[in-house]
């Protein structure tokens, strides 16, 4: 079963963000560049479905100018066993994007895409679900792990746990605490995040969502999307960086791939948010409402 | 006598796969720390207690409880390791690889790094002497290196509070260039490259291997994936052994592994040399108005904020892009422990002469950075069994002219035409030395010897002897001053001075720690073991704080110490070891020595682009 994961290049996220002074987007010239924290989770992942034995090979795509080719060589580095660069220098939005998979999926042919929810670029949460869309293929979008005793230094990994688990909690006015006893088993139930079951052909995903934990079981072929809390991702080590050099990444444009880069999106404007300004201290009551009314026109 | 043979856990058994010849799977050298113990810790400090423990124990807190760890690391091997992907460093590769082609050898070259990427660590004024860059590229200006703004004018000005008394410049900058040494550097780590050079950013070398005859066999790196506590966390990564029949040394000023090898090795001593005098450098990178913007424009002043006992001075020097580089240097052997270098690099910014310039600009980035000032003094003998020490760790700086990257380019070509002649010709390794001494280093530094001593008795004695010796001796006289106390000896107790009271920063011109702090991109991976390890946790709270006032708190240009009050209402110091910039000044000026600069995980740091 072959596994693709869709990794993308940002800027590094400690990086100091400037605008550009004529506003048309943020400096990028000589700025940090490195792979998105969710898509270096969704490699992860990948990587331990096939460590497991239930994949045969991760396929790691990136897409954009050659500048892309050190995150995919970093992405082999962590043990993606082939590459595919998709060449394009002009901006790639999310649809563009998922057009892109959908194609790339007919000639790969994957069982599972595996996603970051969202690039810290744009934060646009848009990829994954609309490559969903286009394929047809179900989705379980912000795959979680979050286990009962996660906080404590040296737990132990416990994904793949041995049974499979459906169901919801039955409080739903608990649901806030996470990977508690509300669950309707009675058990400690420690959530399992993305679990593949290869007989049957399916994939169990916990999402973290606003209300607490929903799973969902997808039939494969499908596309997760993964959140931060799923695992924690492994450091390339320096004999696999090594080894990456000599693995294979092949190379496709757009147009090879009959997607059109046309954008019906345009930047207008890129700015900073406004400063704070400080707090001013009212002396009465009356005072706050004359501010209210008169400077701040809220009343 | 490795103890455990155990391979690594289930989840990272693929990585030990079949590796290329040159590389072995399980450790070879004996002596290597395959198992961690309890460091000991009963006999008192000295510079060259690395010589009374054996190097094969490595130094850890106390905390680290799981000494059954000792899984085999993977050895990888070259020959010839460099630690460090700066000036000096990648010269000494660079040059390397020319001499394989020119003589049809073939040596493979690996550069560890222990910043994010080429570059991230370096920061300097600069304004750079091309002399080496000629010499090992020539073609420098059509292969495009970032090196395009000539200097155009020279500055020199004496401050006060309010005026700026122009003064004749000791400078002969014609012929060089305002460059950002951290585009240089990236630049010089893709020639490398280009060459063969095996380049690894996000790699720290954090030990040296040694084989049974007390030779040095390369570097390990750091394990990656421990957390505070010690314990190993999901993503635990047993670092790598990075084995060379020689190993340069190219760690910048105060390097770790330098210091630790100096001490080891009595390199100090065999060399003649006096203690290492350093000067902490606070450097921002504003973008300015563009009607204030003069390329290649160079600036120099001394004096205000500074009084005449302490020794510094600020720099301004215009590049391209309407961007300028302004910093200040103080001499860390500075008397006044309520000193704050970084409050009067803000404080000198306020300057009636300076703010036009920086009015309507914005800061880009901000970083800091001790530096050399022993100059010819200081210079250890650089050659140790199986390697050399290069570079700034070594010490080359020329202090009188405020440049040590040419130097430190040149040394690591020297130490690379004696590691050829070594893995080539089976030579000595002490031929490193001798060509030292007879290269143009030795002249320069030589003949700059005298100017920084003396400034020991005080700023007016300083310049009338600077100027006696840039106008007339030239270097010419018969004798060599020596320096005067070591940095960490020199500072007061408290009571001898008042605390001094710096102005607010506005938000405009001056800032606070934290602001500049997230222009530097710095981050460390924050569940690590702190890297800055205390050789006794009890003397900042009954040294530190009440003789000297807490200096720490002052001149990290980091916020890294603090003293917070705990729920006993008592002072105690809290570390920041995420907000580290790796400057190295708390290993420098620390009055007791107590404080040691470890290399935390690869790939932490300050985040430098354009500094």
């Amino acid at each position: 079963m072959k596994i693709m994961v869709a990794i993308k290049r940002v800027i590094d996220y400690a990086v100091k963000i400037r605008v550009k002074p004529d506003k048309s987007g943020v400096v990028t010239q000589n700025v940090k560049m490195s792979m998105n924290p969710f898509c270096e989770i969704a490699l992860e992942e990948a990587l331990r479905i096939r460590e497991s034995g239930l994949a045969s090979e991760v396929v790691a795509v990136t897409m954009g100018p050659s500048q892309c080719l050190d995150t995919l060589r970093t992405g082999l580095a962590m043990g993606a066993d082939r590459g595919i660069h998709v060449d394009s220098t002009s901006a790639l939005h999310p649809l563009h994007v998922a057009k892109i998979l959908r194609n790339l999926v007919q000639i790969e042919k994957p069982s599972l895409i595996i996603l970051g929810k969202q690039a810290i670029d744009d934060d646009c949460n848009q990829t994954g679900q609309m490559v969903a869309g286009l394929l047809n293929w179900p989705q379980g979008t912000f795959a979680s792990k979050v286990s009962p005793s996660s906080n404590h230094p040296g737990f132990k990994n416990q994904a793949f746990a041995p049974t499979m688990w459906w169901g919801f909690p039955k409080d739903k006015s608990n649901m806030s605490q996470i990977g508690k006893k509300e669950y309707t088993h009675g058990t400690m139930k420690s959530l399992i995040g993305v679990v593949l079951d290869k007989e049957k052909e399916e994939v169990t995903v916990d999402r973290e969502v606003d209300d607490g934990i929903e799973t969902v079981q997808l039939k494969l072929p499908a596309v997760i999307t993964t959140d931060l809390r799923l695992n924690q991702p492994r450091y390339a080590t320096l004999p696999n960086i090594m080894k990456a050099k000599s693995k294979p990444i092949k190379k496709f444009t757009p147009q090879e791939l009959n997607v059109e880069i046309k954008s019906d999106l345009e930047i207008v404007e890129v700015t900073e948010p406004p400063k704070r300004k400080a707090g001013v201290m009212v002396s009465s009551v009356d005072e706050l409402i004359e501010k209210l009314k008169n400077e701040a026109k809220v009343i | 006598m490795l103890k455990f043979c155990s391979i690594f856990s289930k989840s990272k058994s693929k990585n030990l796969f079949l590796l290329r010849s040159r590389t072995k799977s399980t450790s070879s050298s004996q002596s290597s720390p395959a198992a961690y113990t309890f460091s000991r810790r009963i006999f008192p400090y000295s510079k060259h207690s690395s010589l009374l423990a054996p190097a094969s124990i490595s130094r850890v807190p106390p905390s680290r409880s799981f000494a059954t760890d000792s899984e085999a690391r993977d050895s990888i091997e070259y020959d010839v390791v460099v630690v460090g992907a700066g000036p000096a460093g990648l010269s000494a590769a660079i040059r390397l690889k020319q001499l394989c082609h020119q003589k049809g050898a073939d040596l493979s070259v690996c550069v560890v790094e222990k910043g994010a990427e080429v570059g991230a660590h370096i920061i300097s004024g600069n304004v750079f002497e091309p002399r080496a860059l000629d010499e090992l590229l020539p073609q420098w200006k059509q292969e495009e290196a970032p090196i395009n703004t000539p200097v155009s004018s020279d500055k020199f000005w004496f401050l006060t509070k309010n005026r700026a008394i122009s003064l004749p410049s000791p400078f002969h900058n014609k012929g060089n260039y305002v460059i950002s040494l951290s585009q240089l550097v990236r630049w010089l780590g893709a020639k490398a490259e280009e060459l063969g050079v095996e380049i690894y950013p996000g790699f720290a070398a954090s030990e040296i291997l040694y084989d049974t005859n007390n030779k040095v066999i390369g570097i390990g790196t750091n394990d990656m994936g421990i957390a505070k506590d010690g314990s190993k966390k999901e993503n635990f990564q047993r670092g790598v052994e990075v084995k060379g029949r020689i190993t340069l040394l190219a760690e910048g000023c105060r390097g770790s592994l330098s210091e630790k090898i100096m001490g080891r090795y009595n390199l100090r001593e065999k060399g003649g040399a006096e203690h290492q005098t350093y000067a902490l450098g606070i450097k921002e990178v504003w973008e300015i108005d563009e009607r204030k913007h003069q390329p290649g424009a160079v600036l120099h002043t001394l004096g205000w904020p500074l009084d005449h006992k302490t020794y510094g001075g600020s720099f301004l020097y215009h590049m391209k892009d309407n961007q300028i580089s302004i910093g200040f240097v103080v001499a860390l052997n500075y008397q006044n422990p309520f000193m704050n270098p970084y409050e009067e690099f803000q404080k000198f910014k306020h300057h009636p002469a300076i703010r036009p310039y920086l009015e309507g600009g914005t800061v880009i980035q901000y970083g800091a950075r001790t530096l050399n000032e022993g100059g010819f003094q200081s210079i250890p003998y650089p050659v140790f069994p199986g390697g050399a020490i290069i570079g700034c760790s070594a010490g080359f700086l020329n202090v009188p002219k405020i440049k040590g990257t040419h130097t430190a380019m040149k040394s690591g070509m020297l130490a690379a035409e004696a590691t050829f002649g070594v893995l080539n010709e089976g030579l000595d390794m002490d031929m490193y030395w001798k060509a030292l001494r007879n290269s143009w280093i030795w002249d320069e530094l030589y003949k700059a010897r005298n100017y920084r001593p003396a400034f020991e008795n005080g700023l007016i004695p300083g310049l009338a002897l600077s100027g006696l010796e840039h106008y007339l001796l030239r270097g010419k006289h018969p004798f060599t001053l020596k320096h005067g106390k070591a940095d960490h000896e020199a500072t007061n107790a408290a009571q001898l001075h008042s605390p001094i009271q710096y102005p607010k920063a506005d938000g405009i011109l001056s800032f606070d720690v934290p602001t500049s702090l997230h222009r530097s991109n710095t981050n460390h991976e924050h569940d690590q073991p702190p890297h800055l390890r205390l050789r006794d946790p009890k003397i900042p709270e009954t040294v530190n704080l009440p003789v000297y006032a807490a200096p720490e708190s002052r001149y990290c240009p980091a916020r890294v110490y603090e003293y917070v009050a705990d729920e006993h209402n008592q002072l105690k110091l809290q570390i920041n070891a995420q907000n580290c910039l790796h400057c190295k000044a708390c290993d420098i000026k620390d009055p007791k020595q107590n404080i040691e600069w470890t290399v935390p995980e690869g790939g932490g740091g300050p985040g430098y682009s354009v500094m």
